[in-house]
């Protein structure tokens, strides 16, 4: 082989494996789910509409469950727990919980925290705790620690409907609780993570394993923005 | 040292000055101004301060052992610098340096000494362990090294707590990615924030409900891991009001570094008022709480689903306290 073809040979493999690093980095590494930006409402308040569900079909993880984030311009759901919203603005929450009960590792976490009013309103009802250790009322949880926030989300209640649930996601029809609540988002700009702390990750140690240490599915990002 | 430098003096530069004698003189001088310099304005602001018993103990073994590093790295210092100077070659010099022989009066000197002073570290180091009830750091379930006033069995520490005679217990609980503190002496409410009452004993049952945890009070002093059904105490005395941080010290998963908060020291009188209050706050959880588990120094989800569960948890065949507790075969990954 000539002195031309094996420096133009190693010259083609170099490349070639600066180009397969480069499209892993780009590709994998540096790719992550899509920020919602919260819709604007009168008189500096937005709206932010979630749903979680028992699984995620739309992902290689169908198995894991998942919160959604409705994007306010389309009005589809895309799969993602990063979202946006105005420092100091009041977010309106409204969260579809379809996911069945699971109870609480600590039933500290069934009091309502951090909204205005320390409520939420599950399907109307007007509420300050959920026991999840021993009704069917808690499927997971909607949490920001560093503002103190912490909201159980209701679940289906009765056994006929935790054993109907949703099976495709994202969900649009099955049984669900509803819960509405506003919180006050901080008046500094920053990444405010958010996450479940309810043990949902089944299959994994103590259920907070998976899911529940992946963004995108039960954990996340507030981002405020200036 | 000594006998080494006091060779015979040579003919030619005449009679050698002691110079072991003069190195001992510049260095006594330097450690003793860097000693008291170090001791009286750098050592009462080291970390990790003096809120607490155990953290005034660690800065004072920190400061004591600075007291006595200073000397040696100055002498290090000391003789490099003298070395330098004095026995630096010169042109024309080729002559040979003293020879050296064995001195058992030094050797034995040396042993002694260094002897003494293992022996006296050693005295002393088990001093500050016990002294102050394990200066901080978790001790098991059962400590060796009680603070005045500990309370130990379950019962005990449910009982009503009466304050200057007993330590009050505070139960630490880490969970993915939080502190929760409960109170079992005072209605066993449960709350996010650490408060505390100045010039008390403190006693941390330290514990964990999912993965392993390091419960990490700075200024307290206080270090303790926090083990999934184990109860890990550690003490402290709370010296005055203050701010202090709570930081998880080990890896805990994906929001480990967001796993901190403040806790606070404040008068006994502020003390009580914060807890009136916090037991409003959270009875109706506390209420939960307190039917399923009175107080537990650790939450075993196996024991806790026998008592809680209503009827539709019992038919899904759900645990009141959800997930898990290592059961054999986790760690399984789907």
């Amino acid at each position: 082989m000539s002195l031309p073809v094996r420096v133009g040979t190693l010259l083609v493999a170099f490349l070639a494996v600066v180009g397969v690093a480069i499209f892993v980095v780009i590709h994998w590494l540096l790719a992550g789910p899509q920020v919602i930006t919260a819709t604007s409402a009168p008189g500096n308040h937005v709206n932010l509409v979630l749903q979680e569900d028992p699984q995620t079909t739309v992902t290689d993880r169908p198995d894991w469950v998942s919160y959604f984030i409705q994007d306010p311009t389309t009005k589809q759901w895309v799969h993602t727990t990063l979202f946006k919203v105005p420092a100091g603005a009041t977010v309106n929450v409204t969260i579809y919980g379809y996911d069945g009960c699971t109870p609480p590792r600590n039933p500290f976490f069934g009091q309502v925290t951090g909204t205005i009013g320390n409520v939420e309103y599950v399907d109307g009802k007007r509420l300050s705790t959920l026991d999840g250790w021993y009704s069917c009322t808690i499927g997971h949880t909607f949490s920001i620690p560093s503002v103190g926030l912490n909201v159980p989300m209701g679940s289906p209640t009765t056994v006929a409907a935790n054993n109907a649930l949703c099976t495709s996601s994202p969900c649009t029809s099955g049984p669900h609780a509803t819960m509405k609540f506003s919180f006050k988002a901080p008046t500094t700009p920053g990444n405010y993570m958010w996450q479940c702390r309810i043990p949902c990750g089944g299959g994994f140690i103590d259920g907070f394993g998976g899911p529940m240490q992946t963004i995108g599915y039960m954990t996340g990002n507030m981002e405020v923005a200036s | 040292m000594a006998a080494e430098t006091q060779a015979p003096a040579t003919g030619a530069a005449g009679r050698e000055p002691n110079h072991g004698l003069r190195m001992a003189v510049i260095w006594l001088i330097l450690a003793v101004a860097a000693d008291l310099v170090y001791w009286f304005v750098l050592g009462p602001n080291v970390p990790p301060g003096h809120l607490g018993s155990a953290a005034q103990g660690q800065q004072f073994d920190i400061n004591v052992m600075s007291v006595m590093c200073i000397p040696v790295v100055l002498f290090v210092l000391v003789y490099f610098g003298y070395a330098l100077i004095t026995w630096r070659h010169r042109a024309g010099d080729d002559e040979d340096g003293p020879a050296l022989h064995g001195n058992a009066r030094v050797q034995v000197t040396w042993i002694t000494l260094t002897s003494v002073i293992v022996l006296g570290l050693f005295a002393f180091g088990t001093y500050e362990l016990i002294a102050p009830a394990g200066s901080g750091s978790g001790e098991g379930a059962a400590p060796i090294w009680n603070a005045p006033g500990a309370r130990l069995t379950v019962a005990q520490q449910t009982a009503p707590w009466v304050p200057g005679k007993q330590a009050l217990v505070v139960q630490v609980i880490g969970q993915q990615w939080k502190w929760t503190f409960r109170y079992p002496q005072l209605g066993g409410f449960e709350t996010p924030n650490l408060v505390l009452p100045a010039d008390e004993w403190i006693q941390f049952n330290v514990t964990s409900l999912d993965v392993i945890h390091s419960f990490w009070a700075y200024q307290l002093g206080v270090k303790a891991d926090a083990n999934p059904g184990v109860d890990n105490v550690a003490y402290t005395k709370t010296q005055r009001p203050g701010r202090f941080t709570v930081r998880c010290a080990e890896l805990c998963g994906l929001w480990h570094g967001a796993m901190f908060n403040y806790g606070k020291v404040v008068p006994m009188s502020q003390f009580q008022a914060w807890a009136s209050a916090t037991k409003a706050q959270f009875a109706s959880v506390t209420a939960i709480l307190n039917r399923c588990v009175p107080y537990a120094t650790t939450y075993d989800p196996t024991v806790i689903k026998q008592k809680c569960s209503g009827p539709v948890m019992v038919k899904l065949g759900l645990t009141s306290a959800g997930g898990g507790f290592y059961p054999p075969q986790d760690p399984s990954q789907p």
